[in-house]
């Protein structure tokens, strides 16, 4: 194998590896304050990139994107008003079927407003056929926005987390919820920001990935298996970790084309996955303590 | 013992329809089942087939019927599942005792219901290409697209003349791309083509320049995608983005311009066969098609506000071929004697070629039914 | 006491004999179809309500075992083997009475191995697996077990659609029928709907008894105990992890026999099976019926596949099955059947019973 294949395997890789991770980071917002995987993160994805699409049409596609991004947050609220608050008796379990529901129910509503058909965003920069030359290995421009995009928002993050009060008092309910109502930290708020957070990140991503991927009614499920395989891989609740996962992912999928045929690539992911989840259930980058605290 | 009674009561809930679905039919219908798949993972080839089937109905109906009598359409979503499709065949067969039956949109499905169409002495006209469903002939089932051999050939024919002899493959994970592979590999040697590499990628891949990398390694003289599914504008994409300078081939699949929208320049350049309803506009006055297809074009696309693709033009050519023959079998023709009259339909243009049906042959078109097409400035044109 | 144990399976036997006898008498018969159909997929439904409901355990993959038993036995049953009569093992499997005969819709003879031999191999193969992929999974708890069971799903369903040997994605066709014994025969023939149904109900009546007996013995106990919490469980002497395994190989292989006989009855088997969306449709019928409850899964899994395989939900088919998880998890968190929910019905249930005894007169007395 020469250097530039090795090199491009590598970049699609990466290419890939990163649209994982920028899903993975929308779990983690979610699982770090109320511990619930939400497994409708696929879908806030879809629907920032359709609806960017649909409002791209009569506006310029920063202000399109930057209303998606706000249409879906509010979405995220609502699902938390509607669905998350009124649960009883949250178990895991109950959890685990409320969100497989609204994945469900949200992409077939998508289906009745949009239809079958696969749209997709104008590339960023560039076009269709733009690409950008890394000693002899091909990328097209719109991977380094999917890159930049995913630093941006894991530093984002970062530092919303540590210095800012309402990062931390969201990093309080998960740590102890009972000790953070006591400190007077409105928990359910709490839940509803990292909702509103989550789908808003979804959606930017969604809009991102949008000229690479296309964007249907139903890309969102397969689009959420794999940030949720990354984000199990990196640590739930590790931002660096998703990336860190995404990353390993990617390339372990690039890498595994070129000796295993295409059709079982997924089959590889999910069965590396797996043997971790045997092995070192907290994941690469997780801590184990952590991990054993959070079980249900 | 209180959920013995609920038990029982929801028993007798699910024979409730069976109490009141006595009603009679009137002898002035004809019923048509249609199983496509409107949504799930092939809702793009069923959704435009479910509407314009309705809107041929319609429209068949607006003008008094078949024969004097008003066509019915029962139409079904499988959602792409064979399951499903076994059900509904067997209900619209035995329950509401269609005359014929029109899909279903996947090949698989088509194959599963072959056999219960065929007992149940049912006529089925696919929307599905596969060739599997009219080879062996079963005698009530026949399909309206054009055979992938067909499609192969015409490629290999282009390949030949622009030299090409070394060519990589790849194709989606479907019943489509898994057929029209088959054909590739099998027709090859026959036209001195080597096919280097072979690749099937997921309906639902988002990014495929590793696996254009593998092909690009081999150093293909040219690309064949084989594929129905929205994911093939990546394909096309994904080449030019790695700067893969051999040129594009693509199935009949991509007949549809909204995979060259999403390709957009990239698109530029591919050639592919299809039938004549993307490019009715440029077609000579006098060609037997053109009315057709003009007719069907822009009908559809006033009715619904969306292009029309082959794909709905498969589900409009079933239908014709039904309709034309119960109306040469005549008024009170049954099913067996529909069959035969399909069986005699000779020289019918459908969106998809001009049909000539026989007993060994229940599919009717030939290589002629595809032409070799192109995208120029974001549209089709002929290739020459 | 045992009369009383028994008295609901007496009544579903009824319930099965009088839905045939008002099918046959009202000229319906092709109902039944949909209701053998359905009865299959109760099976399915049965043993994930088990390791669901009553021992905690979710499984986001239980369409993969079924998938396992349609697809071995898909596999095994169409592979002519006359070319190869002559070689020793064809011989053998022929001599030893492993082999049928036939010719199949095209007047070709086949010669192909007998459904019995692939409905032990897919029993055999199902429980190997769900017993060496349980042994890690069940360790998991919570999400990571969600994710597992989905992870083992997503991967039977791609080897599924990637190799030609499962057809790809056309799956398999032309699936030989099932002969049992005696003439009976599990084949998707109108002629033989009537048996079909029976065999199915058989099927379907002798899992029920099986999982009551495991859920009332020791074993159930024991089960209960892990649900409540497994460390109490382990405490109190519970050989946690022997449990979890037993029922997870119970239902994978309750599963597997489900899809050994439907596949045989539809004549066909497809990647849909295998798909995920069909795994989460089990689990929002188990819910529906609330969890720990066989009875009320058996009723929702009968109604909810019957209304769905005759298309009643068009195009909504999804949307229906994931809007009942929503509800039934916000607002019937212990299933749609129980008491409180819905006196007024069993109100109109004692009618309708009180109305059928008047009917059918003094046999059915002892009933209740």
């Amino acid at each position: 194998m020469s250097f530039e294949q090795l090199l491009q395997y590598a970049l699609s890789g990466i290419t890939n590896g990163s649209i994982y991770a920028i899903v993975a980071i929308g779990f983690n917002i979610i699982y770090n304050t109320t511990g619930i995987i939400n497994f409708a993160q696929g879908e806030f994805l879809m629907l920032g990139g359709m609806t960017a699409i649909s409002l791209s049409s009569f506006m310029p596609l920063p202000l399109a994107i930057l209303a998606a991004v706000v249409i879906t947050s509010f979405a995220g609220a609502l699902i938390d008003f509607l669905f998350i608050r009124r649960l009883k008796s949250p178990s895991v379990l109950g959890m685990v079927i409320v969100t497989v529901g609204l994945s469900i129910v949200i992409r077939e509503i998508a289906l009745h407003i949009w239809d079958e058909k696969v749209r997709s965003l104008p590339y960023f920069t560039g076009n269709e056929i733009s690409s950008i030359n890394i000693m002899g290995a091909f990328i097209s421009p719109q991977v380094l926005w999917v890159i930049g995009v995913s630093s941006v928002i894991v530093v984002f993050l970062g530092v919303f987390f540590k210095f800012t009060l309402t990062g931390r008092s969201m990093r309080a309910c998960a740590s102890n919820i009972t000790a953070a109502r006591l400190c007077g930290i409105n928990a359910r708020n709490m839940v509803t920001i990292s909702f509103m957070l989550s789908a808003g990140i979804g959606a930017l991503a969604g809009c991102v990935v949008s000229p690479i991927t296309q964007t249907q009614y139903d890309c969102g499920t397969s689009l959420a298996i794999k940030g949720f395989t990354v984000a199990i891989l990196g640590g739930l609740g590790n931002s660096t970790g998703a990336v860190v996962g995404g990353i390993v992912i990617g390339l372990l999928e690039a890498f595994s084309i070129s000796v295993l045929p295409l059709a079982y690539k997924d089959a590889v992911a999910i069965a590396i996955l797996l043997i971790i989840l045997f092995v070192r259930p907290s994941g690469l980058l997780g801590k184990k303590e952590a991990a054993g605290l959070k079980e249900f | 013992m209180s959920l013995k009674k609920i038990f029982i009561v929801m028993m007798c809930a699910c024979l409730i329809p069976a109490a009141f679905s006595c009603k009679k039919q009137s002898g002035e219908t004809i019923k048509i089942g249609a199983i496509f798949s409107v949504t799930g993972p092939a809702s793009f080839l069923g959704s435009p087939e479910a509407k314009t089937a309705k809107m041929m109905i319609d429209e068949i109906n607006g003008k008094g019927g078949v024969n004097g009598k008003e066509l019915k359409l029962i139409v079904k979503d499988s959602a792409g599942s064979p399951e499903k499709a076994i059900s509904f065949a067997k209900q619209l067969i035995e329950e509401d005792k269609v005359f014929a039956i029109i899909g279903p949109s996947t090949s698989g499905e088509s194959m599963k219901i072959k056999s219960i169409c065929e007992e149940g002495k049912t006529i089925l006209i696919s929307c599905a290409a596969a060739e599997v469903i009219v080879n062996p002939v079963a005698s009530y089932v026949f399909k309206s697209p054009q055979n992938d051999r067909f499609a192969a050939q015409k490629i290999y024919e282009v390949m030949k003349k622009m030299g090409i002899t070394r060519i990589g493959v790849v194709s989606s994970n479907d019943g489509f791309g898994l057929a029209g592979k088959g054909q590739l590999e099998k027709l090859a040697p026959a036209s001195g083509i080597t096919i280097l590499i072979s690749e099937v990628y997921d309906k639902k891949a988002t990014d495929l320049t590793g696996v254009l990398t593998k092909l690009k390694a081999k150093n293909v003289q040219a690309v064949v995608n084989w594929s129905i599914v929205p994911a093939q504008s990546i394909v096309a994409k994904n080449m030019k983005q790695l700067n893969m300078k051999v040129p594009l081939f693509q199935s009949h699949g991509f007949g549809n311009i909204k995979y060259v929208k999403e390709a957009g320049e990239a698109a530029e350049g591919i050639i592919f066969p299809a039938g004549r309803l993307l490019i009715a506009d440029s077609l000579p006055d006098n060609h037997p098609q053109k009315a057709l297809l003009m007719k069907y074009k822009n009908d559809y696309e006033s009715k619904y506000g969306e292009d029309a693709s082959t794909f709905g033009g498969h589900a409009y050519d079933s239908l014709l071929i039904l309709v034309e023959a119960i109306k040469k079998a005549g008024a009170d023709a049954d099913k067996e004697k529909v069959r035969d009259a399909i069986e005699d339909l000779k020289g019918l243009a459908g969106t998809g070629g001009i049909f000539n049906f026989s007993a060994t042959d229940h599919n009717g078109l030939d290589i002629n039914a595809f032409e070799m097409l192109t995208v120029k400035g974001g549209k089709f044109v002929k290739y020459e | 006491m045992a009369m009383k144990k028994y008295s609901p399976v007496l009544a579903l036997v009824i319930c099965v004999i009088i839905l045939q006898a008002i099918a046959s008498l009202a000229g319906r018969e092709y109902y039944l179809t949909q209701l053998t159909m359905s009865a299959y997929y109760c099976l399915v439904i049965l043993g994930l309500t088990v390791l669901m409901g009553y021992t905690g355990q979710i499984s986001l993959g239980h369409a993969a075992f079924f998938a396992m038993g349609g697809y071995t036995t898909a596999v095994m049953t169409t592979r002519n083997l006359i070319e190869m009569q002559g070689s020793a093992a064809v011989d053998l499997a022929v001599r030893l009475g492993l082999t049928v005969t036939e010719k199949n819709a095209y007047g070709v003879e086949i010669l192909h191995l007998s459904p019995w031999v692939s409905l032990v191999t897919a029993v055999c193969l199902t429980a190997a697996v769900a017993f060496f992929i349980g042994i890690p999974i069940l360790k998991l708890k919570g999400h990571y077990l969600a994710m597992a069971t989905l992870g083992f799903g997503i991967i039977i369903y791609r080897i599924v659609l990637g190799s030609r040997i499962f057809g790809e994605a056309d799956g398999i066709s032309d699936i030989p029928q099932f002969a049992l014994a005696g003439g009976l025969a599990v084949s998707g023939d109108p002629a033989l709907r009537v048996q079909n149904y029976y065999i199915a109900a058989v099927l379907v009546v002798a899992g029920v008894v099986l999982l009551m007996n495991l859920v009332d013995s020791r074993v159930g106990r024991a089960l209960r105990s892990i649900h409540g919490s497994e460390e109490a469980a382990n405490a109190m002497g519970v050989n946690v992890a022997r449990y979890k395994l037993l029922v997870f190989v119970l239902s994978a292989v309750f599963a597997c026999i489900a899809g050994v006989f439907l596949t045989h009855f539809n004549g066909g088997v497809g990647p849909s099976e295998a798909d995920v969306m069909k795994s989460v449709s089990y689990l929002a019928i188990v819910a529906v019926g609330g969890m720990a409850n066989l009875w009320g899964a058996l009723v929702m899994g009968i109604l909810l596949n019957y209304l769905s395989l005759r298309g009643y939900f068009g195009s909504y088919d999804e949307f229906v099955f994931g809007s009942i998880l929503i509800v039934i998890m916000l607002f019937f968190p212990n299933g749609l059947l129980k008491m409180e929910n819905f006196r007024w019905l069993s109100d109109a249930a004692a009618r309708v019973i009180n109305s059928y005894r008047a009917r059918g007169g003094e046999g059915k007395d002892g009933l209740s």
